[in-house]
């Protein structure tokens, strides 16, 4: 049996697992079985990747009789769709085994049950998919089961109008879809993805296509200005749906993009790209700004998740300008960054989300100001958290650092390109992506310092207790996986090695022969990174300083009342809030980049009403492109209401008329 | 032998737009009638010499059952529906005869000009009875449009529908059953309207159609 029909047939299981859950729905152990299987299921998936990787069962197809006539459904399995396999078996493995605890809070079981494996099962199916009607059927069931998923709690009033929204942005993704998988196909409609790679096309029809790409493929992973349902819809479902959502679903649309924009495509023309690798940098800016804005934990984690697509469309808005110089291996360099992002992303924002849900869990909280003090008594979970929150900000040694330094490295490579334009922009792009990565640190010390630290703003954060295993047991594999990618980023290079060589006939040194697991992108002589070397150095170093304090302070344990100076029974809300610690940042950047306003309002003398600061900070995208298209869309089809009510005879007189005004242009145009 | 028949066919896709002019000025229920009986008439002759001309037989049914039915049987039954209606003497005209004369000019210039472009690559034949086809098509709408009673709407359908017939015809290769078809559901949206005409008729003493309006429940 081939690696395709093995994948096949386990997403085909996962698929037919989401009506079987409707059929055990009153079995006691139906919860655990579901996501149990799931948690089998998606190991394989990482196995078969994995092995995919290794170069077992690559290139096999498998040509189903179903969809389009004369040309099936095709299924292939080549080495991004393994990589990717693995990214969605880890990804998806380690949350079902979060929600086999995390799921026994869920009021509502069956609204989550028959949904969650069908999703990984479609998520599967994109990533088989080799043809144009397959990948766009697979891809719409993963749309629309994630909606049913997102309207997991219907009954509020905001999760409604989120999946409303998220319903909306798929539906226009698809529709983008559809026109760009129209134009690959070309006139003689190649639907076949083999017969796609075939087709010539002029540079401009390869630009559309990839405009459309960045519509259909953006939207679902997030790209500014079409990010607006990601931050409404992944706090709005439960977790472990978030999780999956943020960590594995957005990592498929970023494989639908590398699928038609690097392999379908094919090279483009170099001014096809500063559009991408502008469009990244700007989202990872805007996004990781609201991230530090917002107050709702799991929200600020999905604008944090915006950010991260930003850095990883850079990198390949990257690689799309190196390739179309002919400079393989900076090219090579640059999309192995945007891959070990994308696995990275994958680990650590899956474990956040994971963190988030055990908080809420707890506390039934998402809303930063009430939490704090959570590392006294959840210290297991905090500690996970803070392992992400530190890879996240791409701190060494863990692995957002290693993904992010190769990303600087390809920016540092620019100089080389031979357009001025490129030249100019892409050190600026690169200062753009710097400035994200510092603010990412900001914000993520803002969320562990409010969370985590401190002391307990409410009572749910007082009495808050620790979770279940499963919940620890599947945040501790990510987090080791976070620290071994962080420490041995060699190991995880060679093995995206050969996405990379299918994809660009190019690829980056072989890491394995250097000593001590050093990663050497280039050439010695010009940089070298060894995440082993940092966390020995940062073990030791902290351990000395562990020693030192122990060895010459003060044994004793004393607790004293903290800010008592002059401050007697400080109240815990006297600690920094989550507004309070973004202040500086929104005055500086928010007020001309959110339209961040604050208000004070200072009752008169003598009036004894409390003082009352009040901060306005929202997605300026909201305001600036979705409320005109809004109300647009409202004039338009006021005034058109109209025509609801015409007579008979006026009807037919439109209709008349459209005919002259056809039949006139097709005069004149002929 | 080749020039005659196309010179014939020519003057019979001549006559039948000829005649759809007629049926504009005609303001009397009764000679409405009595005009679309001709066009009928006129059409089937029209698809019997496309017939004899393609030696297509099947096209000989076509126009027998253009005979049959749109000469005969359907303006007969209009006939007795104006009568039982009592509607025979109504005038019933939107715009005035000469506007709506110099609009149908207007469409058959603009269809014969556009059609010859179009189809500079298909042979003669095709050609002519594709521009006569899409005038009277055109003047069909037309009438549709002018006419307040329902009743010549119904008649206005009913030469469109012969104008595609006509074109039907001169494209060679269209197979029998999508004719019966086109008949058949023709003779169906006869019977259908002509149903619903008495259903108006009996909820609002009128088969004007601005009547019908002024009882929509959702007029404004």
């Amino acid at each position: 049996m081939s690696a395709v029909d093995f994948t096949l047939l386990i997403a085909a299981a996962l698929l037919a697992l989401g009506p079987t859950a409707i059929f055990i729905r009153r079995l006691s152990w139906a919860a655990t079985f579901i996501y149990a299987s799931a948690i089998v299921m998606c190991g394989l998936f990482a196995l078969i990747g994995l092995a995919g990787l290794a170069g077992y069962g690559i290139g096999s197809s498998q040509v189903l009789p179903l969809g389009l006539p004369w040309i099936g459904a095709n299924f292939h399995f080549d080495a991004l769709t393994a990589f990717f396999m693995v990214i969605l078996g880890i990804g998806g493995g380690a949350i079902s085994l979060y929600a086999v605890g995390y799921g026994r809070h869920e009021h509502a079981p069956m609204r989550v049950l028959p949904f969650y494996p069908a999703f990984l099962g479609a998520m599967a199916m994109v990533l088989l998919a080799a043809d144009a009607f397959t990948f766009l059927l697979s891809w719409e069931v993963m749309s629309l089961l994630s909606w049913a998923l997102v309207l997991t709690h219907h009954q509020e009033e905001d999760t409604r109008k989120a999946a409303y929204v998220y319903l909306l942005m798929a539906g226009f993704g698809t529709m983008s879809l559809l026109l760009a998988f129209g134009l690959l196909a070309g006139p003689d409609g190649a639907y076949g993805f083999a017969a796609m790679r075939g087709v010539t096309r002029t540079p401009v029809m390869a630009a559309v296509i990839l405009v459309l790409m960045l519509l259909g493929a953006g939207s679902k992973a997030g790209l500014a200005p079409l990010h607006v349902w990601l931050p409404l819809a992944h706090p709005a479902a439960p977790s472990h749906v978030s999780a999956l959502m943020s960590g594995v679903m957005t990592k498929i649309a970023l494989y639908g993009f590398i699928r038609v924009v690097f392999d379908l495509l094919g090279p483009s023309a170099w001014w096809a790209s500063p559009a991408v690798i502008l469009l990244g940098a700007v989202t990872a800016v805007l996004g990781i700004l609201l991230a530090m804005m917002e107050r709702d934990l799991k929200r600020a984690l999905a604008y944090s998740t915006i950010e991260n697509i930003g850095v990883i469309f850079a990198a390949l808005g990257l690689t799309m300008a190196f390739r179309a110089n002919g400079m393989t291996a900076a090219a090579a360099l640059a999309f192995t960054a945007a891959l070990f992002h994308i696995f990275n992303h994958m680990a650590f924002k899956s474990l956040l989300f994971m963190g988030a849900g055990s908080v809420l869990n707890a506390t039934g909280l998402r809303d930063l100001d009430g939490l704090g003090g959570l590392i006294h008594r959840m210290p297991v979970t905090s500690f996970l958290v803070l392992v992400g929150a530190m890879a996240i900000s791409a701190l060494p040694p863990l692995n957002g650092f290693a993904s992010e330094w190769l990303l600087f490295q390809a920016v540092l490579l620019s100089p080389q390109i031979p357009q001025a334009g490129l030249q100019l922009m892409i050190p600026a792009a690169g200062g753009l992506l710097a400035l994200a990565a510092a603010l990412a640190a900001a914000a993520f010390v803002r969320i562990y310092g409010v969370g985590f630290l401190g002391r307990a703003r409410s009572d749910a954060a007082r009495c808050a207790v620790e979770v279940d295993r499963f919940s620890l047991a599947a945040m501790g594999l990510l987090a080791a996986l976070c620290v071994l990618v962080g420490v041995l980023p060699g190991i995880v290079i060679d093995a995206i090695s050969p996405v990379v060589e299918a994809i660009l006939a190019g690829r980056l040194p072989d890491q394995g022969q250097d000593a001590w697991f050093t990663i050497i992108p280039i050439a010695e002589a010009r940089s070298s990174y060894n995440g082993l070397l940092v966390m020995v150095f940062v073990a030791l170093s902290a351990s000395l300083a562990a020693w030192a304090v122990h060895r010459y302070a003060s044994r004793q344990l004393r607790r004293a009342p903290a800010w008592d100076c002059g401050f007697p029974n400080a109240d815990p809300i006297t600690q920094y809030s989550s507004g309070g610690f973004a202040q500086p940042l929104r005055r500086v950047l928010g007020v001309n980049l959110l339209g961040a306003r604050e208000t004070v309002v200072m009752p008169l003398p003598g009036d004894r009403s409390p003082a009352r600061l009040t901060v306005e900070v929202g997605d300026p995208v909201w305001g600036r492109i979705y409320a005109p298209i809004a109300a647009t869309v409202s004039t338009v089809s006021t005034k058109m209401n109209r025509l609801q009510f015409l007579t008979i005879r006026r009807y037919l007189s439109l209709v008349f008329l459209l005919l002259i005004f056809l039949l006139l242009g097709l005069m004149i145009w002929i | 032998m080749d020039r005659i028949a196309f010179d014939i066919a020519h003057l019979l896709a001549g006559g039948l737009l000829l005649v759809s002019f007629m049926m504009i000025y005609q303001d009397r229920m009764f000679s409405l009638l009595r005009v679309f009986a001709f066009h009928a008439v006129v059409l089937s002759l029209s698809v019997a010499w496309q017939a004899y001309n393609q030696n297509a037989p099947h096209l000989y049914i076509t126009a027998a059952i253009a005979l049959i039915f749109k000469a005969i049987i359907i303006p007969g039954a209009l006939r007795r529906i104006v009568l039982q209606l009592d509607i025979h003497r109504e005038v019933e005209n939107v715009v005035g005869i000469g506007v709506t004369m110099l609009a149908g000019i207007g469409l058959s210039a603009l269809s014969i000009v556009l059609m010859l472009r179009v189809t500079n690559t298909a042979d003669a034949f095709a050609r002519e009875d594709m521009a006569f086809a899409l005038s009277v098509v055109l003047l069909g709408l037309l009438m549709m449009v002018t006419r307040r009673n329902a009743v010549s709407q119904i008649v206005g359908f009913m030469s469109l529908e012969n104008g595609m017939i006509l074109a039907a015809a001169g494209a060679k290769g269209m197979p029998l059953v999508v004719e019966i078809s086109v008949a058949f559901s023709v003779l169906v949206a006869f019977i259908v309207i002509g149903v619903f005409l008495f259903r108006i008729r009996e909820r609002f003493d009128s088969v004007d159609v601005n009547v019908m309006d002024r009882h929509r429940g959702d007029q404004r």
